[in-house]
């Protein structure tokens, strides 16, 4: 693929004319989608809060208060004498630096988890449509047999088995991500084999995993990063759950389902804080995610709307 | 014109079609999208193959073209036998034989840039071309085919359905194949724009010695660009012979049929023809009647065409047909398209 992309950069002649390509066009039509671009511009905030948060927290995320601590309800609320922007949890530490910790545990367990669903996934699911018969069969077979675990079993047992940590976390997100993207990308490839580029493609005699990179991922892409975006968000729940659940990150670590497990069994003393911070972000991202990934979609397909 | 290049003899394609409601196990139907088929095609040569639809016409170019198994036959490359050849030798003759296809636009990768496209062929055949040869024959077929060379950038979307077809055409020819296979080029474009294709045909076909198979169901298309025309009807070629000769002188009752059902652009020549209509329709492919496939529709059928199947037999130079009644039909209430009443 990055041949052919290379000699057809080659190939642009100084007065060649520029090609309007699909992706521009679902780009064009992207950026007119106010509900989309809102979605992105919340994403790339909280992205960016992420980031930078660490470097203008007065507090570390694992130091505590001494002055707060037995007085949380009163000392601890959001205030910017104390530093405390977002208030302190009950033991006294910052809210603000652990929303930020959590923020970054969150979107990378999210995004890890989209991630190998969408190379593991694509890649199966595309070589078991491509070859079919057997090979098809067999494939899809397993992803049938690992589907029907129930996964969150799964995860807690190995989390119990080998411990808390975050590795063993994405491994567990990493085992079941991936298998609806191979069914979605399998199902396209099915569609995308008959086409006649593709039988172009076998009658000039290129390979079969050649014409697997060169001309049907790039068709599945669409599919696939639409799928993806919405993904994010489950996994961000998938992996909260696990932490509301205390199997997820280890103390002093957090993540957005932590801290709102966290808040919620300090409701009772009125330091309502604690829940609603965490769970503001957590709101904010997941529609976030839902409006761009609704918003690619219309995109990346205008046929279907 | 002389040497034969390929040939195929005895050609069967069978595709195992799953039985609905069975289990995994049950024996799917099989379907014999090409049965016994025999052509050969010399050097320089076009040859039309015209029936109507699902009569197996592109199945036999596919299996040709080898992205078809074959069931059964042989498919002669200069006396070399394409069938069975593992796959890597399978992907290196596709050099020699080269595909243009009916839906213009599908035939063309939406992710690809035209030059992309078009140097495919190039590249999976020739890896050792430097990028600034590949851009120069690459801007060279385009020119060749009538599109300007500052297009390689744009995308097949943007392009109309006698340009991708074009595309389509200088990426068949771009590694200088022997043969190159036309599956209905035409029939997805308009008038005008298919005499514009058909024409293009034929001078590349002129200036770079090539053999085209050309497949079609319009016959009037077939006559203006083939040499020889063999006419194909349930998986089985029923008459062949040369492109005048077929059209002046048809001798098989499906081939006569199908030559009076050729329009005459005519509205008042139209109306005073006598045109004898063939009833029916084509027999299903899975379970196909027994001896002439032809015979359920036939006008001249006899009783023993039921049981033997007709072989293709030499009845004139170079004029094969397979109908041992042909002579009555010749007899027969039958006439070409030429003989208006």
């Amino acid at each position: 693929m990055l041949a052919t992309r290379a000699i057809a950069d080659q190939l642009a002649h100084k007065d060649a004319v520029k090609g309007r390509s699909l992706w521009a066009d679902a780009r064009t039509r992207f950026f007119r989608n106010k509900a989309a671009v809102g979605g992105l511009i919340v994403l790339l905030l909280v992205g960016l809060f992420a980031l930078i948060g660490p470097f203008i927290a007065p507090w570390d995320y694992e130091e505590i208060d001494w002055s707060v601590l037995g007085r949380v309800a009163e000392a601890g609320r959001p205030s910017l004498e104390t530093g405390h922007w977002f208030g302190t949890d009950p033991l006294g530490r910052d809210l603000f630096a652990r929303t930020v910790q959590g923020t970054q545990i969150s979107l990378m367990v999210g995004i890890v988890g989209a991630f190998i669903a969408v190379i593991v996934g694509t890649f199966y699911g595309a070589v078991a449509g491509y070859f079919g018969g057997r090979v098809d069969n067999v494939m899809m077979r397993i992803v049938d047999v690992l589907m029907s675990i129930p996964y969150m079993f799964v995860l807690i047992l190995l989390l119990v088995v080998f411990g808390r940590s975050m590795l063993m976390l994405f491994i567990g997100i990493g085992l079941v991500s991936w298998l609806d993207m191979a069914r979605i990308a399998r199902g396209q490839t099915l569609t995308l084999r008959n086409k006649e580029f593709v039988e172009a493609a076998v009658a000039t005699g290129v390979g079969p995993f050649t014409i697997i990179l060169r001309h049907i991922v790039p068709n599945l892409l669409g599919v696939v990063i639409v799928y993806a975006t919405l993904l994010v968000p489950s996994m961000i729940i998938y992996e909260s759950f696990i932490s509301f659940l205390g199997l997820g990150v280890q103390e002093p670590l957090t993540s957005w389902g932590a801290l709102i497990s966290e808040g919620s069994g300090e409701m009772v003393n009125g330091t309502l804080w604690m829940l609603l911070v965490p769970l503001f972000f957590f709101v904010v991202t997941l529609f976030g995610f839902f409006f761009v990934g609704d918003g690619l979609r219309d995109a990346l397909d205008p046929k279907d709307r | 014109m002389s040497n034969i290049l390929m040939q195929v003899e005895n050609l069967s394609v069978t595709f195992g079609i799953p039985r609905r409601g069975g289990w995994p196990w049950t024996p799917p139907d099989q379907l014999q999208a090409v049965s016994n088929a025999s052509v050969t095609l010399k050097e320089g040569e076009t040859l039309g193959l015209v029936g109507e639809s699902g009569s197996g016409k592109s199945t036999l170019a596919r299996a040709i073209v080898g992205t078809v198994p074959v069931s059964g036959g042989r498919v002669l490359w200069k006396g070399k036998d394409m069938v069975g050849l593992s796959a890597a030798e399978t992907r290196a003759h596709g050099r020699h034989v080269q595909m243009v296809f009916q839906d213009p636009l599908a035939a063309l990768n939406p992710r690809m840039t035209v030059g992309q496209v078009v140097a495919e062929p190039l590249v999976t055949h020739f890896p050792d071309l430097s990028k600034s040869e590949v851009r120069d024959k690459v801007g060279a077929m385009m020119e060749r085919v009538g599109l300007l060379p500052a297009l390689v950038n744009r995308y097949p979307h943007e392009f109309s359905g006698g340009q991708c077809q074009r595309i389509g055409i200088a990426r068949a020819l771009i590694t200088e194949p022997e043969l190159v296979v036309c599956d209905e080029p035409v029939s997805a474009l308009d008038v005008s724009v298919q005499a514009q294709v058909v024409n293009l045909l034929q001078d590349l076909q002129r200036d770079m010695g090539l053999s085209l198979l050309f497949i079609a169901h319009d016959l009037s298309v077939v006559r203006h660009i083939s040499n020889r025309i063999a006419v194909m009807y349930l998986g089985r070629i029923v008459e062949t012979a040369e492109a005048g000769e077929l059209i002046a002188n048809p001798r098989h009752p499906y081939t006569k049929a199908l030559i009076a059902s050729v329009p005459i652009p005519s509205p008042k020549a139209e109306r005073a023809r006598h045109r004898p209509v063939l009833e029916g329709e084509l027999p299903s492919p899975l379970a196909p009647p027994s001896g002439c496939v032809f015979r359920t529709r036939c006008p001249i059928a006899q009783p023993d065409c039921a049981e033997v199947r007709p072989e293709l037999l030499e009845v004139a130079d170079g004029h094969m047909v397979a109908c041992p009644h042909h002579d009555d039909a010749a007899n027969a209430d039958q006439q070409p398209a030429e003989s208006v009443n």
